[in-house]
C-alpha cells in the first residue's frame, strides 16, 4: 500500500514545476526585497519554527514514496516465468525493475548477475541456454545499451536461441531528469532489432505488462525459438500501482505450447524414402533441441542404418558412434537435412575457379532425393539473409525435427522387412569401418607438429583430453578456429558436452557464452572447458570480471594466435588474386606489436591465470595446475601461443 | 599392364627425371623466410603440419616442380599464386625449406595419441 500523503511522481513533478515557474516569474520582486532589506539581525524564532523544531513533523504533503511502485508488479510477473538469471549491465532507465528485483524479489529465482557489456549479457544468456536449456532474462537500456547488444541478439537469432530481453526506456517526457534520460529515450525501442527478433512489445499499463510479459516468453519458446523484446516504460516502473491497478493487475497464466510436429503424410513419405534408400545421409543441423534430441537421432540412425553428418551446430550425435561422419553426401541416394540451416551448402560445392561463389555445382548424384524438416520453414524474416540460399528438395517438412523424430523413427520401423535390415546391417559394418579409419586418419594426423611450436592445436586438443577424460566435462566453446580437433579427438556424448557456435559467427560471442554456459553447468558440478580466441576476447574482456566475481568455475585455454586469423587468411586470398602484396596481409589483420599478455589480463580481472605457454610441453603440467583452481570453484586461465588453426 | 601404357609411363618418368635434373637448386634459408613472409604457414602452419584450411606440407612428397604446378593452379580452396607474387625460383626455395622440415611421427610413438588409439 502506499503511505496516504504521498502522491505519485506525476503530481510531485508538477507541483515541482509550478513552484519553479514561481521562482522564474519573481526575479525582480527578489532582487528589490535584497536591495532595500536593511542589515539582517538574529530574529527570535517564531512559534511555528519552535514548534517544527521540537514538535512532531506534520506529515509532508510532497514525499516521493511509496511501498508499492509498479516495478514490483513486473518482478511478480517475471518472477513467474521462472528466470533463473538476470544478465545485465546496470542502467538507468530499468533502474526500478533492478530495486525491486534486488530489494522486493530478495535477489532470488532471478539472480542479478552483473556484467561490463550489453553484448556479453545476452552472449552469456546465449551459451547459458544451451547448456541448461532455460532462457536467461536480459536488461539493457532501450537505446545505448540495445545498441551495445545487438550483435549478440543477432547471434541468437541466426542460433534459433531465446533470449528475454527488457529494455528500459523513458517514454514520457516529462519524467525524464536530464539531457541524459532524454539522449536515452527512444520513440521505438525494439525497432533497432525488430529484423532479428521474434517479437516484441511496449506495454503503457502494468495490466498490458503483464499480458505481453507472458506473452513474448510463449512465442519465444515455441519452436523456432527466437529472442523477444519488451519494452519497460519508466514510469510504470518507478510510479505506484493505480488503484486502478491494484484492483485488476493479475499475472497471467503461462503455457508454451508443444513444438509443432511434422504432420502424417509427409512423415510417411519420407519413412519410405529413407528405408528404401542405398546409400542414405542423416544431415544434423540444429536438431537436438533437448537432451532426448540426442537418444532421437541416435535411434533413427541406427534403425536404418544412416550416417550421421554433424554440422556442428549442437550436441546432436555421440562422436564415437561408428555412424557419426561415416557417411558422403556424394555417394547417397537420400540425405535428409534436420534442422540445417545450411542445406544448400551441403549439397553444393562452389568450385575454386570463381572463389566469389559465384559458380558452383551440386555434389550429389543425379536423382538424389532431399528432405529437409525444420521449424525454420515456419518463420523467417526478410532483411537479414540468415536463411541461407534456397534449397530445391523433393520434400519440406515444416515442424520441429526433434518433435518429428518419434513418429519419423516409427514410420521407418513399419517398413522393414527382413531383406531391408539384412542390407542395413552390411551397410552398418561398412560404415563402422569407415569410421575407424577416420578416426585413426584423424590421431595420425594430430601428431604433425606436435613438438612445434607455437603450440599446435591438435597438440592442445590432446592436452586438454588427457586431462579432463575422467571428469564430467563440458565443452563450452566452438572449435570452427581450432580445426575441430577436440571432435576429432576427444569422446562426446553427453548433451552438455558441447554447445556449437556463435550462430551468425559475429565474433564476441565466444567469451561470454563461455562464461554463461559455465554459470549452467555449475550448479551441476561439472568442469567447464573454454578454448578462447584471442581475437573474440578482446571485444569484452570484462566477462572475465563477472567469472570472477560471481565465482563461476571454468577453465580457458587461450588459442592465441595473435590474430584476426580468418580474415588474415582472407587478405591473403584477396591479395593473391589481385596478384600483388601477399606479404602485406598482416595489415589490419595481425594481433602483434606489442603482443597481448592474457595471462596478465587475466590477473588483472582476478582471476588465476597462467602463461604465455609457448613450449608445448609446458601445457599438461599449466592444465593440471588450473584445473585445481576450477575444481574450487574459481575461474583460471591459461595463455597458450598457438598455430593459426 | 599393355605395353603401351608401359612405355607412356616410362617416358613420363623419364620426362620427370629431366624436369627434376633441370629444376633450378632451392635455398633452404631463404624459402624459411618466404614461407614466413609470404603467409604459408597461415593455412598450412608454421611447422607446415597442415589444419583446417591448408594440407600438411612439411616434408612434401612432391618435387619442386610440382609444388610449383599446383601453387600455379590450385585445387580446394587455396588460392592461385602467380609469378608475379611467386617467382619459381622463391617457390623452390620455399619447396627446399617444406623438405627440411620433420615428417610427422607416428601417433603410436606419442604416449597420448596412443592412448587415444586405444581408447
Amino acid at each position: 500500500m502506499a503511505k496516504k500523503n504521498s502522491l505519485g511522481r506525476r503530481g510531485f513533478l508538477k507541483g515541482a514545476a509550478a513552484g519553479a515557474a514561481a521562482l522564474v516569474a519573481k526575479p525582480a520582486a527578489v532582487k528589490a526585497q535584497q536591495a532595500q532589506a536593511p542589515r539582517p539581525t538574529a530574529p527570535l524564532p517564531s512559534a511555528t519554527q519552535v514548534a517544527f523544531e521540537t514538535g512532531t513533523p506534520p506529515a509532508r504533503v510532497d514525499a516521493y514514496t511509496t511501498d508499492r511502485p509498479g516495478a514490483d508488479f513486473m518482478v511478480d510477473v517475471l518472477k513467474s516465468l521462472n528466470f533463473d538469471y538476470i544478465f545485465a549491465n546496470p542502467g538507468s532507465s530499468f533502474r526500478g525493475l533492478q530495486e525491486s528485483f534486488i530489494n522486493y524479489g530478495g535477489n532470488k529465482a532471478p539472480e542479478w548477475i552483473t556484467c561490463c557489456h550489453e553484448e556479453s549479457s545476452v552472449a552469456m544468456a546465449h551459451g547459458y541456454y544451451k547448456i541448461e536449456g532455460k532462457p536467461i532474462l536480459c536488461m539493457a537500456h532501450g537505446t545505448v545499451g540495445l545498441q551495445h547488444a545487438s550483435m549478440a541478439i543477432y547471434n541468437a537469432y541466426a542460433d534459433r536461441v531465446p533470449v528475454y530481453l527488457i529494455l528500459g526506456n523513458e517514454q514520457e517526457i516529462g519524467f525524464r531528469r536530464s539531457d541524459v534520460e532524454w539522449a536515452h529515450a527512444v520513440q521505438d525501442a525494439a525497432s533497432m532489432v525488430r529484423d532479428y527478433t521474434k517479437w516484441d512489445d511496449s506495454p503503457i499499463s502494468l495490466g498490458h505488462f503483464a499480458e505481453s510479459a507472458v506473452r513474448a516468453y510463449k512465442i519465444m519458446m515455441t519452436p523456432p525459438m527466437e529472442p523477444v523484446v519488451l519494452c519497460a516504460n519508466g514510469f510504470l516502473q518507478e510510479e505506484p500501482m493505480s488503484a486502478e491497478d491494484r484492483r485488476s493487475a493479475r499475472v497471467p497464466k503461462l503455457v508454451v505450447p508443444g513444438p509443432p510436429a511434422g504432420d502424417a503424410g509427409s512423415v510417411a513419405e519420407a519413412a519410405k524414402m529413407l528405408v528404401a534408400a542405398e546409400n542414405p545421409v542423416l544431415v544434423a543441423g540444429r536438431v537436438a533441441r533437448t537432451p532426448n534430441g540426442i537418444k532421437l537421432l541416435v535411434e533413427l540412425a541406427e534403425t536404418i542404418q544412416a550416417p550421421v553428418m554433424d554440422r556442428r551446430f549442437r550436441m546432436n550425435f555421440p562422436t564415437r558412434h561408428p555412424l557419426y561422419n561415416s557417411g558422403n553426401v556424394a555417394n547417397a541416394d537420400v540425405v535428409m537435412g534436420l534442422e540445417v540451416p545450411d542445406f544448400w551448402f551441403v549439397t553444393h560445392g562452389q568450385t575454386p575457379i570463381n572463389r566469389m561463389g559465384m559458380e558452383a555445382k551440386s555434389i550429389v548424384k543425379p536423382g538424389t532425393r532431399l528432405i529437409t524438416i525444420t521449424a525454420g520453414d515456419l518463420f523467417s524474416r526478410s532483411n537479414y539473409q540468415d536463411f541461407g540460399r534456397y534449397a530445391d528438395v523433393d520434400l519440406a517438412i515444416a515442424a520441429d525435427a526433434e518433435a518429428t523424430l518419434p513418429a519419423l523413427i516409427e514410420a521407418c520401423k513399419k517398413l522393414l522387412t527382413g531383406d531391408r535390415k539384412r542390407a542395413m546391417e552390411e551397410r552398418g559394418k561398412k560404415l563402422a569401418e569407415q569410421h575407424k579409419k577416420n578416426r585413426d586418419s584423424d590421431i595420425e594426423q594430430a601428431a604433425a607438429g606436435w613438438d612445434a611450436s607455437p603450440v599446435s592445436t591438435a597438440r592442445m586438443a590432446a592436452e586438454l583430453w588427457n586431462q579432463i577424460q575422467h571428469e564430467d566435462w563440458s565443452l563450452v566453446s566452438d572449435l570452427t578456429f581450432v580445426s575441430w580437433w577436440p571432435q576429432r579427438l576427444w569422446q562426446f556424448d553427453k548433451p552438455y558436452h558441447f554447445i556449437g557456435g556463435h550462430g551468425a559467427y559475429g565474433i564476441g560471442y565466444g567469451a561470454p557464452a563461455a562464461v554463461g554456459a559455465a554459470l549452467a553447468n555449475k550448479k551441476h558440478g561439472r568442469i567447464s572447458v573454454n578454448i578462447q580466441c584471442d581475437g573474440d576476447l578482446n571485444y569484452a574482456p570484462g566477462v572475465l570480471w563477472t567469472a570472477a566475481h560471481h565465482r563461476i568455475p571454468l577453465l580457458s585455454i587461450m588459442h592465441n594466435n595473435r590474430a584476426y586469423h580468418q580474415e588474415y587468411m582472407f587478405l591473403e586470398d584477396m591479395a593473391a588474386r589481385a596478384t600483388r602484396g601477399i606479404e602485406n596481409a598482416h595489415i589490419g589483420t595481425a594481433i602483434k606489436d606489442p603482443n597481448i599478455n592474457y595471462a596478465t589480463m587475466a590477473k588483472a580481472y582476478g582471476m588465476y591465470s597462467a602463461g604465455p605457454i609457448e613450449n608445448p610441453n609446458d601445457l599438461g603440467p599449466a592444465i593440471k595446475a588450473a584445473l585445481e583452481v576450477v575444481k574450487k570453484g574459481e575461474p583460471a586461465l591459461i595463455d597458450v601461443v598457438t598455430q593459426p588453426r | 599392364m599393355k605395353l603401351a601404357s608401359l612405355i607412356v609411363t616410362a617416358a613420363a618418368l623419364i620426362l620427370t627425371g629431366v624436369a627434376a635434373a633441370q629444376a633450378p637448386a632451392g635455398n633452404a634459408d631463404n624459402g624459411k623466410r618466404l614461407f614466413l613472409r609470404d603467409g604459408c604457414w597461415e593455412c598450412h602452419g608454421y611447422a607446415g603440419q597442415g589444419g583446417r584450411d591448408g594440407a600438411r606440407i612439411a616434408a612434401t612428397a612432391l618435387n619442386a616442380q610440382g609444388l610449383i604446378r599446383y601453387v600455379r593452379r590450385p585445387a580446394g580452396a587455396m588460392p592461385a599464386f602467380t609469378e608475379k607474387v611467386a617467382t619459381d625460383q622463391e617457390l623452390t626455395d620455399i619447396w627446399s625449406y617444406l623438405k627440411t622440415l620433420p615428417a610427422p611421427k607416428a601417433a603410436k610413438d606419442i604416449p597420448l595419441l596412443n592412448q587415444l588409439k586405444n581408447q
